[in-house]
């Protein structure tokens, strides 16, 4: 073993490690930087696999729509006339220019710029041609209609395409994601929303670094102290106890499928059922009630796992949904293997007041998105990693170990980014 | 009235007391504490209680920060604390310093009322660090007050004329 992880992957397209008997997890730096691996990326697992689009509530009345581009695909979301959402390649059945050009909006219809071709929007060609250009049934057997993705489902209003038509239903594909999904869905009486103002960034560095950083506790500590010096300052110097507390109590969960969670509770204030010093008692007050409301609507089991615990979830391959001191939805696409296009939102419940919400999204902002006081370090780190991997030929393993032979692995472990590396190498390595 | 539509001689409320060049030699002032990364200096251009907000790139004129999701909106404490963070070599973004050049341009004044005058400038900061030069533009309004002789910031708000981050990919600097 020794000897082989001193060499590069060998040519059998095997990239992924793991040897318990030596308590070894190893993934092969090649594939963060290969463009090949990436090509075999896009075909094994983006033209593959569920990948997250939106969320129902940006698409608030019947014939809203926004475009978005998912994994290198222009496309339109919408909601027809009947309300029914929908999901269609940006792209005119005609000549192919983009019909719809602006970011969202309210569209009973959409009429390509270029020649004028026209679309209901429920994507049913309704343009009049003018006599004798046409044969007279045109378009009559919809072949010139608005394609849809393969497949559009969603699960407790998060929407996710497929663009493979024989793909297994979102439902499975899901697995125990779905659980955690509940967990943050079911934090008001009112539903969730996602809140206005999202933000998009950039990261030169390969997409699975992204993942791996999404709910990588280990790291918090020594990257992020510049944000633990100031939460100490925030709330009093009981956050860094509670920081040691939560490396012994956290959890880090499979939920199959390449889906992974770590789970634990951590020093900051959550807008749900937390309080912090620094809120005052007005903020405990609004706390405790919330709390009551938890309580009397799920019981108080499932009340104290919401309230109390702060979770990081990756969904296979690219959605994050990080339930810490506010709520993050987090989805990136490869642009090449070097550069990620990252989306991320705040999602909140529906008619929050305001004063929850200024905590909520000052919560957000203090730790969270590129003017934070953590993620521009995490982009540094992933951006400074794929530098260094242009060493692989040389210096080719990533050492991915951490608390492999424990049967309870922690925040602190790297349990969770197993469970997406084996997802990985089943879907990209050929099998023996 | 939109900021386009008035005449760059129109002032809504009373006339200010200072002239639009001390507003700007205060405006290159800042932008030269902020190259020169003299962020103690910077910070103390600020009053007890001001704030400092970055929307979303693209984000209306009127965005609340308790209402949709900015990039920064510090209060007094928070900026405070960016400043420390930007000072300590564990704010890994911004160690090595990158070398930044904030340019302020089209500087006018909008208008006074009891909180001070709203004074607008267009922006161009450049911030170069491992191996790229990467560029944000836009218009920031600062809301200045006289205090016993010396301007001093009430609130900054930095409006990013641009798409989103890309290729910026974070906001670790001061604009």
């Amino acid at each position: 073993m020794a000897t082989l992880l001193k060499t590069v992957p060998d040519s059998r397209n095997k990239w992924v490690i793991e040897d318990r008997s030596k308590g070894v997890f190893k993934v092969a730096r090649e594939a963060f930087v290969s463009e090949e691996i990436f090509a075999r990326e896009r075909e094994r697992i983006f033209a593959k696999c569920w990948l997250y689009l939106g969320h129902a509530t940006e698409l608030k009345e019947a014939s809203d729509y926004l475009t978005r581009n998912v994994a290198g695909h222009e496309l339109i979301f919408n909601r027809d006339r009947k309300g029914n959402y929908n999901a269609f390649f940006n792209v005119c059945p005609h000549r192919g220019a983009m019909i719809a050009k602006d970011k969202c909006g309210s569209a009973l219809g959409f009429k390509c710029f270029y020649h004028g071709w026209a679309f209901n929007n429920n994507g049913k060609f309704a343009t009049r041609m003018g006599d004798g250009f046409y044969p007279e049934d045109f378009g009559k057997d919809g072949s010139v209609d608005l394609v849809r993705v393969a497949k559009l489902d969603e699960y407790r209003g998060f929407y996710f395409v497929n663009f493979d038509a024989d793909a297994v239903g979102l439902d499975e594909y899901l697995a125990d994601s779905k659980d955690i999904f509940d967990l943050v869905a079911d934090q008001s009486p009112n539903g969730m929303e996602v809140v206005g103002g999202g933000q998009e960034y950039s990261v030169n560095a390969n997409w699975k670094l992204l993942l791996e950083n999404s709910f990588d506790g280990y790291h918090a500590e020594e990257t992020h102290a510049t944000y633990f010096e100031y939460l100490a300052d925030y709330i009093g110097d009981e956050a860094n106890d509670d920081l040691a507390s939560a490396k012994v109590q956290s959890r880090a969960y499979d939920l199959k499928n390449g889906h992974a969670v770590i789970e634990g509770s951590a020093p900051w204030g959550r807008p749900i059922a937390r309080t912090i010093p620094s809120w005052g008692e007005e903020g405990a007050a609004d706390i405790r009630a919330m709390r009551v409301e938890l309580e009397q609507r799920l019981g108080a089991e499932k009340a104290h796992r919401i309230a109390d615990g702060d979770r990081n979830m990756g969904v296979f391959p690219n959605l994050v949904i990080n339930d810490i001191m506010a709520i993050t939805i987090r989805t990136f696409y490869p642009v090449s293997a070097g550069l990620i296009h990252v989306n991320a939102w705040a999602f909140a419940p529906i008619n929050e007041p305001k004063k929850h919400r200024k905590r909520r999204l000052d919560n957000f902002l203090e730790f969270l998105g590129p003017g934070g006081f953590a993620t521009p370090d995490d982009v540094e780190a992933l951006e400074s990693a794929h530098r260094g991997y242009g060493n692989a030929q040389y210096a080719p393993w990533n050492d991915i170990s951490r608390g492999l032979l424990k049967e309870k692995p922690t925040n602190f472990d790297e349990e969770q980014m197993r469970c997406f590396w084996r997802e990985w190498a089943r879907r990209m390595e050929d099998q023996a | 009235m939109s900021d386009t539509l008035k005449k760059s001689s129109e002032v809504r409320g009373v006339e200010p007391k200072l002239s639009r060049d001390q507003y700007e030699d205060f405006l290159y002032n800042e932008a030269a504490l902020l190259d020169e990364w003299m962020l103690d200096d910077w910070f103390d251009l600020f009053i007890e209680g001001a704030t400092y907000e970055v929307p979303s790139a693209g984000a209306p004129n009127d965005a609340d920060s308790s209402e949709s999701l900015f990039y920064i909106a510090d209060d007094y404490f928070r900026l405070r604390h960016r400043v420390i963070r930007l000072k300590s070599k564990q704010a890994h973004s911004e160690w090595p310093r990158s070398k930044t050049v904030h340019t302020v341009n089209n500087v006018r004044i909008l208008e006074t009322n009891s909180e001070g005058v709203t004074v607008t400038s267009t922006f161009i900061t450049y911030r170069s660090k491992n191996q790229v030069t990467h560029t944000f533009v836009g218009r920031h309004y600062h809301v200045l007050r006289d205090v016993d002789g010396e301007i001093k910031i009430v609130s900054k708000r930095s409006m990013l004329d641009m798409e989103n981050l890309r290729p910026q990919g974070r906001i670790s600097i001061i604009v």
